[in-house]
């Protein structure tokens, strides 16, 4: 299993029952310098995924033989005992005899010791392995799904980021040829260090997201208010990635996951880049900005975290995502006379959403200066011209 | 038809008889009610198999071409009720309203007023699950249920107008089915002929049998499930919020009780019907009658606890892991009883190979997919890989489609002779068959390998490596669909005429249906045969 291009395997170890007729069907839709037919699992870079595909050949060579035997023995029968061959029909309804019932039961037989046995005891093993979450793990990462993007914080270094979709709406909408990765690209991916054992913590903040990295052969559904674990030890430095895997609402199919697996030294690099970013970010919630400043990043920020569902030009897809171009919140006041926040004001649904909608709370995901920024940004924006803006240090006073 | 229609004369002369629009509304017979349970089927059956189509044409080239994203959620989850609910579960109730009195020497179902009640909810739910996507054209509500069929919370709290509708459509057409389940248990329980024990009633019996127990087992535990959504969408409980103290996952549990042995619902019956197709169709009797009766009653109690393999990524405890896992595997001991019963009835007969044999032989092929896909997906570590993905997908509409649909056609041809007293063009049938099973391979294959190669079901969009197995599915899944119109079309001529049909239509075939005349009489048996 040592592919090296993983998006190119025609060669896969386990023969599969349907491959001839899926393989024809190719041959027939497109030239073979098109061909880009995967046939197996990716090549697996985690214990467990070697595992995963190790038993998933296996099974594969187990139910082709399964049916190869028992339907060549249908289609024997259907050749030989056909009436225009002048087939007698013989008149048995059951097993009689000693010897028949011996013959009866020794498929059943046969069976038990397939499910419980060959499958049984490789799939127990598996299965206590990929629980095995916390023996001997080296760091913690947690990873919370919301809509339609991915949260990840490490906890040892303080660091946290969300990760959104970098394929441009032109691509998807075909008005720019598609890029290599389309779909599956991200702003900020997950940085993990190789060969270190991490424990995945998973959690949601709205409803039901599943974390999947085929590569990794690990799924795990992200649940709003549990906490869900997994593992990983990535063996190959390199770029893997997968996809949210449960319906999730209208984006579901575009928050993809990208993880770099990188060496320990350049893994420890990163950590200390992205730190001096969120010092960097923490700092500029302390600076006054001025309101172009504030437009000019809020732009980018709503770009990145609103537009999927209020859309770039602020008309909103309703009822579910309501329009704030002309929205009576958006134009209401900015906060009380002395300073608080309004309930249902603006600046309370972006820090606190609004509960059983879609609308998360942006204050757990969020800095202070992009919410400063997105407020102040839909405030005097889409025909909205309220003039007002909220500085960075107002939202953090407001937390 | 002539002979439908003096039957009719002769049995019911009491001077009262409506006829047009009334007759339908009002009618108590069973062969009235299983002919509009069967047209209701397949008319869904065209619906949820547009919806689909739409589907496919989106999907089969990456980008967004036709639709938005919420359209097409809307699409995959009401293309796959519409599928379970209203076309394959009427198709089977169609058979049993039918065929059970006939089968079992009794003159109608016993309780035909609570026959006639249990179809005529089924096209108010099926309305209340389409209006949606009519509402949302005027402007009210965002569309249909946008959940997918499993309507998982929190994503169906936060859902629109779309989830009640929904809510309220399963709550009729679950008692709708409740009330047939009971009409059929009550019947066979109480109507057979005098001499035909239980172990010696017909395995179409039997299977339905079976059916209707767990429909009446799981269908309320789906119904308190979709009402405790209700309530936590706009009555401020908190079953499915964690923040209130309720579990997401409880949703789940609730719903896979009913969801899974909903498979064995819909694929029992036609269980019960193949080896009478295979024993007809081989001249031979039935093999291991009395092995395929505890077979079914097997599968159907071990598909009451194997619910949570259906989300064994959602984060189980290792021991309910092993448990679902090895119970799952435990399923196909009692299927593989009936494979082998199957082909054991075929084994030495005098097979000839007409339409609905052709049926039942795809039909045990392609389902035996389904069953050693099942298998592989019970193992917790593959499943991994394999849950949530197409390869899911693949496997299930093997189920379904080869499983189901395929099975019902297999009785629609078997029996529609003598439901008509028309033979069908058989010509007609075999195009269809080889377009049917070619077609649907083509569809459904290449998805095990776009699952296998990660793609995600349920994504309106996808990454350009699975561009090419996409395009091949679509292709064949139009197919699939047009030639199911030829279908329409031999059904449609074989009802308007054809070559007579006799009593026994096939050479090979032996039971009390057909005994009676091709169509029988309106009163099926006026004088209980004696079984010895």
């Amino acid at each position: 299993m040592t592919t090296l291009n993983p998006r190119i395997r025609l060669t896969q170890s386990a023969p599969r029952i349907p491959g001839l007729l899926a393989g024809l069907g190719a041959l027939l839709a497109t030239g073979p310098a098109l061909a880009d037919f995967s046939w197996n699992f990716p090549t697996p870079v985690t214990p467990i995924a070697r595992d995963t595909l190790n038993i998933h050949n296996e099974f594969m060579v187990i139910i082709t033989v399964l049916f190869v035997v028992v339907f060549a023995i249908m289609v024997y029968s259907m050749v030989r005992h056909r009436k225009s061959v002048g087939a007698e029909p013989a008149r048995f309804t059951g097993p009689t005899g000693a010897l028949q019932w011996f013959w009866v039961l020794v498929p059943f037989g046969i069976l038990l010791f397939i499910d419980f046995v060959l499958m049984g005891i490789p799939a127990f093993h598996a299965v206590i392995e990929m629980e095995d979450t916390r023996t001997k793990a080296d760091m913690v990462v947690k990873v919370t799904g919301m809509q339609w993007k991915w949260q990840y914080e490490y906890p040892d270094s303080g660091i946290r980021f969300i990760s959104t979709m970098s394929t441009p709406r032109e691509q998807i909408e075909g008005k720019e040829a598609k890029g290599e990765h389309y779909l599956l690209e991200v702003d900020n991916p997950m940085v993990l260090p190789v060969g270190k054992k991490v424990r995945i913590l998973l959690t949601s903040t709205d409803v039901i997201h599943t974390w999947w990295v085929p590569q990794f052969g690990v799924k795990r559904d992200a649940i709003p208010g549990f906490l869900r674990e997994t593992w990983v030890r990535i063996e190959e430095p390199g770029i893997y990635r997968g996809q949210c895997a449960e319906l999730c609402g209208k984006d579901h199919g575009f928050m993809p996951v990208v993880v770099h697996a990188v060496p320990e030294a350049e893994y420890a690099a990163w950590v200390d880049k992205k730190k001096g970013e969120l010092a960097a970010a923490a700092a500029g919630s302390d600076k006054t900005w001025t309101k172009d400043e504030l437009i000019a990043h809020g732009k980018d920020a709503y770009e990145k975290q609103c537009a999927a569902c209020h859309q770039p030009d602020g008309k909103g897809v309703p009822p579910a995502f309501p329009a704030l171009a002309g929205s009576k919140i958006v134009n209401g006041p900015l906060l009380s006379p002395e300073g608080k926040l309004i309930p249902d004001s603006h600046v309370d649904r972006v820090m606190n959403g609004k509960a059983g909608t879609a609308m998360q709370a942006f204050k757990t995901t969020l800095s202070d200066t992009d919410i400063a920024a997105i407020v102040t940004y839909e405030r005097n924006a889409f025909g909205n011209a309220r003039g007002d803006m909220i500085q960075p240090a107002q939202i953090k006073a407001l937390r | 038809m002539n002979t439908a229609t003096h039957a009719l004369d002769h049995h019911d002369g009491h001077g009262h008889q409506p006829t047009g629009l009334m007759r339908w509304l009002t009618t108590t017979n069973h062969k009235d009610i299983g002919t509009m349970y069967l047209t209701f089927s397949l008319l869904m059956f065209f619906v949820g198999g547009a919806m689909i189509l739409a589907v496919r044409a989106e999907l089969f080239q990456p980008g967004l071409q036709l639709m938005k994203p919420e359209f097409f959620n809307q699409l995959i989850g009401v293309h796959a009720l519409v599928m379970i609910f209203a076309a394959l579960m009427p198709a089977a109730t169609g058979f049993a309203n039918w065929m059970i009195p006939l089968m079992i020497g009794a003159p109608d179902m016993a309780l035909p007023r609570l026959n006639n009640w249990g179809f005529w909810l089924l096209p108010p739910a099926a309305m209340l699950l389409t209006m949606p996507f009519i509402l949302a054209i005027f402007g009210i509500g965002d569309g249909a249920v946008d959940t997918g069929w499993t309507l998982y919370a929190p994503l169906s709290v936060q859902g629109g107008i779309g989830v009640d509708f929904a809510i309220f459509s399963i709550h009729i057409l679950g008692i709708s089915s409740i009330m047939g389940s009971i009409n059929i248990i009550a019947t066979i329980l109480n109507m057979r002929a005098p001499g035909m024990t239980l172990m010696k009633m017909p395995l179409f019996c039997w299977g339905w049998l079976v059916t209707a127990v767990l429909l009446i087992i799981t269908l309320p535990v789906l119904a308190g499930g979709v009402t405790m959504l209700l309530t936590d969408r706009h009555f401020g409980t908190h079953f499915f919020d964690a923040a209130g103290g309720g579990d997401p996952i409880l949703f789940q549990h609730l719903f896979w009780f009913f969801g899974h042995p909903e498979v064995y619902i819909l694929l029992l019956p036609v269980w019960g019907l193949m080896p009478h197709v295979l024993s007809t169709f081989s001249r031979k009797p039935i093999y291991g009658h009395t092995a395929q009766v505890y077979g079914f009653i097997a599968i159907g109690v071990l598909g009451l606890i194997v619910w949570a393999h259906h989300f064994m990524t959602a984060g189980l405890p290792v021991p309910a892991l092993l448990y679902f896992m090895y119970s799952t595997m435990a399923i196909s001991l009692p299927l593989a009883v009936l494979f082998f019963c199957w082909i054991a009835t075929m084994w030495r007969g005098a097979m000839s190979f007409e339409t609905p044999m052709l049926f039942a032989i795809g039909f045990i092929v392609l389902f035996g997919i389904a069953g050693l896909t099942g298998l592989v997906l019970a193992d917790v570590a593959a499943d991994a890989q394999y849950h949530h993905s197409y390869f899911v997908v693949a496997h299930f509409h093997y189920a379904l489609f080869a499983g189901g649909i395929m099975g019902v056609m297999t009785g629609v041809y078997y029996w529609l002779p003598k439901w008509t007293g028309h033979m069908y063009s058989e010509r007609l049938g075999k195009l269809h068959f080889w377009l049917t099973v070619i077609s649907f391979n083509f569809t459904f294959m290449p998805q095990f390998f776009l699952g296998l190669a990660g793609m995600p079901r349920r994504i309106p969009d996808y990454a350009l490596q699975f561009a090419e197995f996409n395009a091949i599915s679509t292709v064949g899944a139009f197919v699939l669909g047009l030639s199911q119109l030829l279908f329409a079309w031999n059904v449609w001529r074989c009802v308007r005429g054809g070559q007579r049909a006799s009593d026994k239509v096939w050479e090979g075939t032996s039971g009390l249906e057909w005994e009676l005349s091709s169509p029988p009489p309106h009163h099926s048996w006026d004088v209980q045969p004696v079984i010895k």
